[in-house]
């Protein structure tokens, strides 16, 4: 980066830029105090809430148009100010914050429209709708914020409000453990966020984005690599990148709404934000742009895979959601002007997939909560507005021209084959792969769920359509998977190359294949993908799942990765909890104890030395204290300095 | 024989101590003199404007940076600071310790000497008014926590830390209710206590052994001697090594550090809530400005060698209280932990040696101290007809029963989480920031990790609360009387001021944060 970076100060209307996050936030208080009071009219204003942050943040957008200089800043106080340490508690409204901001709160309003009848029989309602607009004040923030601890307030602030929604159906104790897996999944990431901003301040003195951005010329090598790959740790963790996929799919036992802005549209979007936000960071060490790229291209495949064999209807899209992110991370990791393609995937992402979670929502609605596709069947006579809408979705996702996916998958394919080395046709071959087992899984989802023929358990008799509140948002999100794609491939890269470092200086490197050729093998991987699966389930499927392959029951299994996760983390840390309580609680003169009571076979015993005696705490503090002794002298005689 | 001189003393800077050891004093006439009818409110109304013209001289003299009492006491930014901040948390402390609304009577035993679990000990239980003897015992140990953060020299230190420990000692035995766990938990800490003082003691007599080692050098245990001693390429390393090592025991013993930490449990857990909330807010400040002017005055130029081994008590302090947090039952057990994980990242301030780590961990006392006792606050309110409803079993369900102590709870657990906006993010930034400045990395990556995990537990009863469906045995909110309400509000907003706007403080501990010498 050879230009510096500087931001405008935010004048006129734009000085009004924080009410995109107070205006939710507000509601969401209001929500939460007025208790029961607001039962039935608090979902409304929740609503109302973040329509109006759309509105101001429509109106924001084309005020910035205006503009010359296309990034403003805001800075409402002085944060934090420690000796050298200055933090702002600053907004910053640039190209990249606006379309977030558009996408955030125009797929939320559709989703908030549709929860309102979605959860009209819950009678948590009104709590779900504060934690809901909670949720969109924290996403506002994080992707408003002009530095990086800002960041860190919205990441934290999302991650909380996503485990509380998670976690919305206690009663159900999956849903409990889901939200215990996002929580402890996430901090893994966010520990790396922290760390990372830590370091910016150590090395640069300074978290706000323009500062850090002019000073990562001056850093070496290897302090920009550790950097990258910790802030890339915490955008794997929110993004539910590999290695930290597995709570995503998970996180499906939350209400569909929540799966359908957090899970799938804004949240777990965050990640790339993160990264294209630190293009310059990122853009500066080409071995973490490679590493990024392995993370992007591994990552779908691994979704892909996993979800061809899943039978959870929002399983399967969970783990599409994992593999489609899995392409943005391919986007920002091929830098230059591919940052801009990740992010105009991203938004056209977030249209199909928000479309398709609540058509799943909706297809769940009328079959009694079933999500069991091979349940499934059928449907297309019963939920017409359901089934074409989330055809137009399937076809988005898929890249069937001339739908959404297209324009916005097809450009990081070709991307991905402009790389100059081999890794061209590595990475360039697993994004085209990816797009063929996407259109493999994908199909299968939606034949078995809207055709072939009835598989549905017993007490279902006559599915209905969802009333109009729920279908309305689907046919506006339908729409958008439609045209959005076209829109979006040609406007926002332009738009998007007035953000500080996107686009602009792209090295052109000859693809190793042509143009055309990419465009028409990932059609025709595509239609092979779509074909053999229309041809598989045309006549539907079994309704338990069969026996099957090697590769099959991997995938099953998540590839065996929770498997990992459970070695590799989950035992080392429930020994570590048990040594320490078991050290804590008996002390040394506990375990003494404790031998003679085995031999007494007293369990009486046993129980009455978890009181803890005075006795065993001193012993424990003067084993302590010699410890510190030792380690004294040793330093001392220069065995440990 | 020389002629003894008599020191000379500056009464104006040290008159917050006098001012509170004298109402300490007054008090015991009060209880001696004043019907007993009128005595709490005599007392409490005493306590109470003690300690608030004693603020009021800590902040007159906040320009005062001067050795006194002979080298005995050092009146200098830290110690005003950190006065000031003793006060403060104590003055909301005593609101906690006066409320005889939330329990009839009060918290505290009407008669100590009743046969614990006796048909007596039930009478008393039920409603007759506890023993005002708290008081003067409260206000003697916030004297002896102010001297304690004035020491200049280490028999003065020894001194003030058995003057407020021996209080403390008292008033954990003084529960109303479950006596016996009350009276275990006094034991307990009073036999640790004095285990730990004896360490203390003996690393003084080291400390003076190493001074009088020095030839050319007046032997003697005042941080200015030590300093100038350790300076000097010492001849007898191994007593400088080894006493320092005990006074460090002795101090990590007060501060709650692993391994020095298994008595807090115990004691949070048995002591009568008010005094918890007292210990770890401001028992915390005292230990915590005793280990820094000990360490980055007497010790400064022994920097390089204490370091690892401090680090290593802040790492594993850290470790056993965030991992033992994890798998507690008790609320107050919980806190407790929680408090020895904060005394991990306090130590990782301690080791910053630097102006901004100085202010930093002051900055994060205070912050602490605020929502330390706004926790225990309502703490006290969360009860049935025995007494408070500490297992966490019983907060299942509290959003819906009381959604308004619930939500301040909520919000007071998600400071000690870190979350952003509250002052538990904010302190911890002010820590970790210089310490990482300081070279000290992995302490700084330790803090990360284990407030991960600590937010765990935070945030288990944070779901606990909201998300679980009131039970049968889902125990009522108390509604606060005036003076509970009032410490609650003042934790409450402090924590929320401090997170949103925390320069304020922030520049005034920066401006304290210089030690005399």
């Amino acid at each position: 980066m050879e230009e510096t970076v500087e931001y405008a100060q935010a004048t006129g209307l734009l000085g009004g830029v924080w009410l995109l996050v107070a205006i939710p936030l507000v509601s969401a208080a209001i929500l939460l105090l007025l208790g029961r009071r607001a039962d039935r009219w608090g979902h409304w204003l929740g609503v109302a809430a973040i329509g109006a942050a759309f509105v101001l943040g429509l109106s924001f957008f084309f005020q910035l148009r205006g503009l010359e200089n296309k990034s403003v800043e805001l800075s409402l106080w002085d944060f934090i100010a420690v000796g050298d340490l200055r933090v702002d508690f600053g907004l910053l409204f640039d190209p990249l914050a606006a379309v977030f901001v558009l996408l955030i709160t125009g797929v939320g309003f559709l989703i908030h429209l549709y929860a309102v009848e979605y959860m009209s029989h819950d009678a948590g309602r009104r709590r779900f709708f504060a934690y809901f607009n909670l949720f969109v004040a924290a996403m506002l923030l994080l992707v408003l914020g002009n530095n990086y601890v800002m960041l860190y307030f919205g990441w934290e602030g999302v991650g909380l409000a996503s485990y509380l929604l998670i976690s919305f159906w206690t009663e159900r104790p999956s849903a409990a453990t889901a939200g215990k897996k996002a929580f402890l999944m996430n901090r893994v990431g966010d520990a790396g966020l922290a760390i990372g901003i830590f370091i910016m301040f150590a090395t640069l003195g300074t978290t706000q984005y323009d500062e850090v951005f002019n000073g990562v010329g001056a850093l070496t090598g290897t302090t920009v690599l550790v950097l990258g790959l910790l802030l890339l740790l915490g955008a794997a963790g929110k993004s539910g990148q590999f290695p930290l996929q597995a709570w995503l799919p998970d996180a499906m036992e939350g209400p569909t709404p929540v799966s359908a802005l957090i899970h799938a549209a804004t949240m777990v979007t965050a990640g790339v934000y993160l990264i294209a936000r630190s293009n310059p960071i990122f853009s500066a060490n080409s071995t973490l742009q490679l590493v990024v790229v392995s993370v992007g291209a591994l990552t779908l495949l691994i979704g892909c895979i996993i979800g061809a064999a899943k039978d959870d209807i929002k399983r399967v899209l969970a783990w599409s959601t994992v593999s489609q992110i899995g392409y943005m991370f391919l986007g920002v990791g091929l830098g230059g002007a591919a940052y801009a393609l990740a992010i105009v995937h991203l938004l056209a992402h977030g249209f199909f997939k928000a479309n398709m979670f609540l058509g799943a929502g909706s297809v769940m609605h009328g079959m009694k909560d079933q999500v069991d596709i091979r349940r499934f069947g059928g449907l297309s006579k019963y939920m017409k507005i359901t089934w074409l809408t989330f055809m137009m979705g399937w076809l988005a996702i898929i890249g069937m021209f001339p739908f959404s996916g297209f324009f916005s998958k097809e450009p990081i394919i070709v991307a991905a084959f402009e790389r100059e080395d081999w890794t061209a046709w590595l990475f360039g071959g697993a994004a085209l792969l990816g797009a063929g087992l996407t259109a493999f899984y994908m199909t299968r989802l939606f034949v078995l769920t809207f055709h072939g023929p009835k598989r549905w358990t017993e007490d279902i008799e006559h599915p209905h359509e969802s009333p109009k509140l729920m279908t309305i948002p689907l046919i506006l999100l339908a729409v958008g998977s439609v045209g959005a794609g076209f829109l979006l491939a040609t406007s926002v890269p332009d738009w998007l190359t007035e953000t500080a470092g996107l686009g602009g200086e792209h090295a052109e490197h000859a693809a190793v294949l042509s143009h055309t050729v990419i465009t028409i093998l990932s059609l025709l991987v595509t239609v092979l993908g779509a074909g053999l699966a229309w041809f598989l389930f045309r006549a539907g499927t079994a309704t338990a799942p069969q026996p099957a392959g090697v590769l099959v029951t991997a995938a099953r299994r998540n590839l065996y990765t929770d498997t990992v996760n459970e070695a590799v983390f989950e035992k080392p840390g429930i020994f570590l909890t048990r040594a320490l309580v078991y050290l804590d609680n008996r002390g040394i003169d506990g375990l003494v104890n404790g031998l003679a009571a085995a031999v007494g076979g007293g369990s009486g015993r046993l129980r009455r030395m978890q009181t803890g005696f005075v006795r065993s705490y001193a012993t424990s503090i003067l084993a302590g204290a010699l410890l510190v002794m030792a380690a004294f002298l040793a330093v001392q005689a220069g065995w440990l300095a | 024989m020389t002629e003894l001189k008599l020191p000379s003393i500056d009464y104006a800077a040290i008159s917050p101590i006098l001012i509170m050891l004298g109402t300490a004093l007054l008090g015991v006439l009060v209880e001696a003199l004043v019907p007993r009818r009128w005595r709490h409110v005599v007392q409490l109304t005493l306590a109470l404007l003690a300690v608030l013209a004693a603020l009021t001289m800590v902040v007159l003299s906040a320009d005062e940076r001067i050795i006194t009492a002979g080298q005995a006491l050092a009146i200098d930014g830290p110690t005003l600071f950190l006065q000031g901040a003793i006060l403060v948390l104590a003055a909301m402390a005593l609101l906690l310790i006066g409320d005889r609304s939330v329990e009839r009577g009060g918290a505290f035993v009407a008669q100590a000497a009743v046969t614990a679990e006796s048909a007596d000990d039930r009478r008393q239980a039920e409603g007759r008014n506890g023993l005002t003897e708290v008081y003067p015992l409260t206000t003697f140990a916030i004297g002896g926590m102010l001297i304690f953060v004035a020491a200049n020299d280490l028999l003065t230190m020894f001194i003030a830390l058995e003057v407020f420990s021996l209080p403390l000692y008292l008033l954990c035995a003084l529960a109303r209710r479950r006596r016996l766990l009350s009276q275990e938990a006094a034991m307990k800490y009073f036999l640790l206590g004095a285990y730990a003082s004896a360490f203390f003691l003996f690393g003084v007599a080291l400390i003076y052994g190493f001074t009088s080692g020095i030839p050319g050098r007046t032997a003697g245990v005042d941080f200015a001697t030590i300093h100038a001693a350790v300076g000097e390429s010492p001849a007898s390393p191994v007593l400088l090594f080894a006493g320092m090592a005990l006074l460090a025991i002795g101090l990590l013993f007060k501060a709650a550090a692993a391994p020095f930490h298994v008595w807090t449990p115990d004691v949070y857990q048995g002591a009568p809530t008010p005094v918890t909330g007292f210990m770890a807010a401001c028992t915390k400040v005292a230990a915590f400005g005793a280990l820094l002017r000990v360490f980055q005055v007497a010790f400064a130029d022994a920097n390089w060698d204490f370091t690892p081994v401090l680090g290593a008590v802040a790492v594993l302090t850290m470790l056993v209280g965030a991992v033992l947090a994890v798998t507690q039952t008790d609320i107050k057990r919980l806190l407790a932990y929680s408090s020895i994980a904060n005394a991990g990242y306090l130590l990782v301030g301690v080791l910053a040696p630097s102006r901004d780590g100085l202010a930093g961990t002051m900055f994060y006392l205070v912050a602490y101290g605020f929502s330390v006792l706004a926790a225990f606050a309502v703490v006290t309110l969360v009860r049935d007809e025995d007494g408070e409803a500490t297992h966490l079993s019983r907060w299942a369900g509290l959003g819906r029963r009381s959604p308004f102590f619930a939500a301040l709870f909520t919000f007071i657990l998600l400071a000690f989480a870190g979350i952003p906006l509250t002052s538990g993010f904010t302190s911890k930034f002010a820590i970790f920031g210089p310490a990482l400045e300081g070279g000290q990395a992995w302490l700084v990556i330790a803090g990360v990790l284990t407030s991960m995990v600590l937010a765990f537990p935070y945030l288990r009863v944070v779901v606990m609360m909201w998300l679980s469906e009131p039970g049968e045995s889902t125990p009522t909110v108390t509604v606060p009387g005036g003076l509970t309400a009032a410490a609650l509000t003042i934790g409450v907003l402090a924590t929320l001021v401090l997170g949103v706007a925390p320069a304020p403080l922030l520049d005034l501990a920066t401006g304290a944060a210089e030690f005399v010498r």
